[in-house]
């Protein structure tokens, strides 16, 4: 008699046995009546990186859900440790690695807290122009991958075109595109030049048009809005609770942005809205996104306006360093280089912690130091880390397809959430 | 709002606040150890002061022959817009202190984190896992007495 491959009853075993053979212990149930444990990344590309995460599935619906993290700890807390603040700058360029500048500018924010100095005018201007620009470089990113991630491939080669433009600024302004290394302590690397300026302005011009139609192409595409709809729901409460920050509290209805709520740069000078929604699911996070570049382009139209003339870098020649023609032509400037990078600078004793409104949350330093040129803890508080502490909240209940659609529009980088 | 908040702990528990700090504006009360989880319940509860978001949480190894190891709460209040700096001083010999993640539940990976770089032991808590280094392994690498290049060996490669 015929016995279809299904019905064999030794089908099962013969597989189990081929298995065994590959020198595996494993048991096989039923599928359909057991639970599943399953092991996602760390190489696996819808966790944008090396997140991994461990599923107890019931068929379809994600029972539990543990995310592993670690696979890119590099222990900058421990190097910091052992540099001083500026060497450390680089670094921060590691962290986020969607929107370099903005750490650099973070970092060198919570120094300058430290030692007590007040940076130029022109400066804060600059550091405000180049966050926005990689708010809106890692937004691309975020919103692009995001609908990769759930099947819209075409949406991601246009963010990307999109964020070159931000990248060849950068090239121009500093002479890197990713690892930029922008901020000095005190001010800046490079000055804001009128060139830096007219690219910005076109890119801005640009822009406009160029992210309604990105928009258009997912608002009205049916399989990305029903995939991200309800999708990874969290309450307003819960989002508190965790501490989370950034486009994720924001469109859980919190409307709190450091920009606004405790401003530091210039921001208080700008005109801008705190972009909030109520359904804080998937799709609200995206929405607060495209919202945010909307935004962050208006604040750049504004201080290009008012970006003032003058110095870019504090008047402290014990603290800042000096500019490089002079440290080759003079002794004085001479003697302070050589003091400030084989030394380091000479903060007082204390701590201070400084928080940004980064792309992602917010990004905050906490600097114990001891009086000496390194710092003696540098904890950096990555807002990564803290919105993936909610993906097990999230994950609860979903299915196994929402998953990759909540990882995105978490939107979290394992350089930032690793360390 | 400083002299308020320390006011305010102050009369709710005398001598739960050991010490208070003000340095380039931002507030730092330290706590004593067993009291850290009813004062940060206060703070979050009391309508005024309404801290109800942990931002950070650290430890410091002060490397010192008494109470070596600090932890830091950086806490946020929504309403006022303000933070606030809670510490705690453990000693190294009973590394163990009061875990807050009943308070804030977002103090969860926070105090993993300290777990795994400091080998701080935070009592009550419901997961208390390493957050980045493998669980094998067995030192403190943010503690000062770990070498900043490593302990060879201390970390073994997996076997083929």
């Amino acid at each position: 008699m015929h016995v279809r491959p299904s019905d064999d009853p030794n089908r099962k075993s013969r597989i189990l046995s081929a298995l065994e053979d590959q020198d595996a212990s494993v048991t096989l149930h039923d599928p359909l009546d057991n639970e599943m444990i399953l092991n996602m990344g760390p190489q696996h590309p819808a966790t944008h990186g090396v997140l991994r995460l461990l599923i107890r599935l019931d068929g379809e619906t994600v029972l539990a859900a543990v995310p592993e993290l670690g696979y890119l700890h590099r222990g900058y807390e421990k190097i910091a440790e052992a540099s001083t603040y500026h060497e450390f700058i680089p670094h921060t360029d590691r962290l986020d690695y969607l929107s370099p500048i903005s750490n650099n500018v973070a970092y060198a924010l919570a120094v300058e807290k430290l030692l007590g100095i007040e940076v130029p005018e022109r400066a804060s201007y600059i550091r405000v122009l180049v966050s926005e620009m990689s708010r809106i470089a890692s937004h691309l990113v975020a919103v692009g991958s995001m609908a990769m991630d759930v099947g819209a491939l075409t949406v991601l080669l246009w963010t990307f075109r999109e964020r070159e433009k931000v990248l060849d600024i950068y090239d121009v302004l500093c002479g890197a595109r990713f690892t930029t290394s922008y901020a000095r302590i005190g001010g800046l690397q490079q000055d804001w030049t009128p060139q830096c300026s007219a690219m910005l302005r076109r890119f801005l011009d640009e822009f406009r048009n160029d992210l309604a139609e990105i928009e258009k192409l997912l608002e009205t595409n049916r399989i990305f809005i029903d995939r991200c709809e309800n999708v990874g729901c969290l309450s307003r409460g819960d989002a508190i609770a965790l501490g989370l920050t950034g486009p994720i509290l924001r469109a859980a209805g919190v409307p709190r942005d450091l920009r606004r709520d405790v401003p530091y740069f210039v921001y208080d000078r700008f005109d801008f809205n705190v972009i909030t929604l109520t359904e804080s699911d998937a799709l609200a996070r995206f929405y607060v996104r495209i919202g945010e570049m909307k935004e962050s382009a208006k604040i750049l139209r504004q201080a290009l306006e008012q970006l003032p003339a003058g110095p870019f870098r504090a008047g402290e020649p014990k603290k800042v360093l000096p500019a490089k023609e002079r440290t080759y032509t003079r002794m004085e400037e001479l003697i302070h280089d050589f003091m400030l990078i084989n030394i380091g600078i000479d903060p007082p004793v204390g701590e201070v912690y400084q928080g940004v409104e980064s792309s992602k949350g917010e990004l905050g330093f906490t600097i114990v130091s001891d009086g000496t040129g390194h710092p003696w803890r540098l904890k950096i508080r990555s807002p990564s880390t803290n919105n993936l502490s909610a993906l097990s909240t999230m994950l609860k209940g979903a299915m196994i397809s929402d998953i990759v659609a909540i990882i995105g529009s978490i939107d979290p980088v394992m350089g930032e959430a690793d360390k | 709002m400083n002299a308020l908040i320390v006011e305010k702990l102050r009369s709710f528990a005398p001598a739960a606040v050991l010490q208070t700090d003000e340095f380039r504006g931002d507030l730092t009360v330290t706590v004593a150890r067993n009291d850290i989880v009813r004062v940060g319940e206060y703070l979050k509860n009391d309508p005024a002061l309404a801290f109800d978001m942990i931002i950070d949480l650290l430890g410091v190894d002060m490397y010192r022959p008494e109470d070596r190891f600090e932890v830091v709460y950086t806490l946020y209040s929504l309403k006022n817009r303000k933070y606030l700096r809670l510490k705690v001083r453990v000693d190294e010999q009973d590394p163990v202190l009061p875990s807050v993640t009943g308070v804030w539940a977002g103090a969860n990976w926070h105090e993993r984190e300290t777990f795994d770089m400091f080998g701080l032991k935070f009592a009550g808590h419901p997961d208390l896992r390493r957050l980045y280094m493998p669980e094998e392994f067995e030192y403190y690498p943010l503690r000062k007495d770990f070498p900043t290049m490593g302990i060879p060996d201390s970390l073994p490669l997996p076997r083929r």
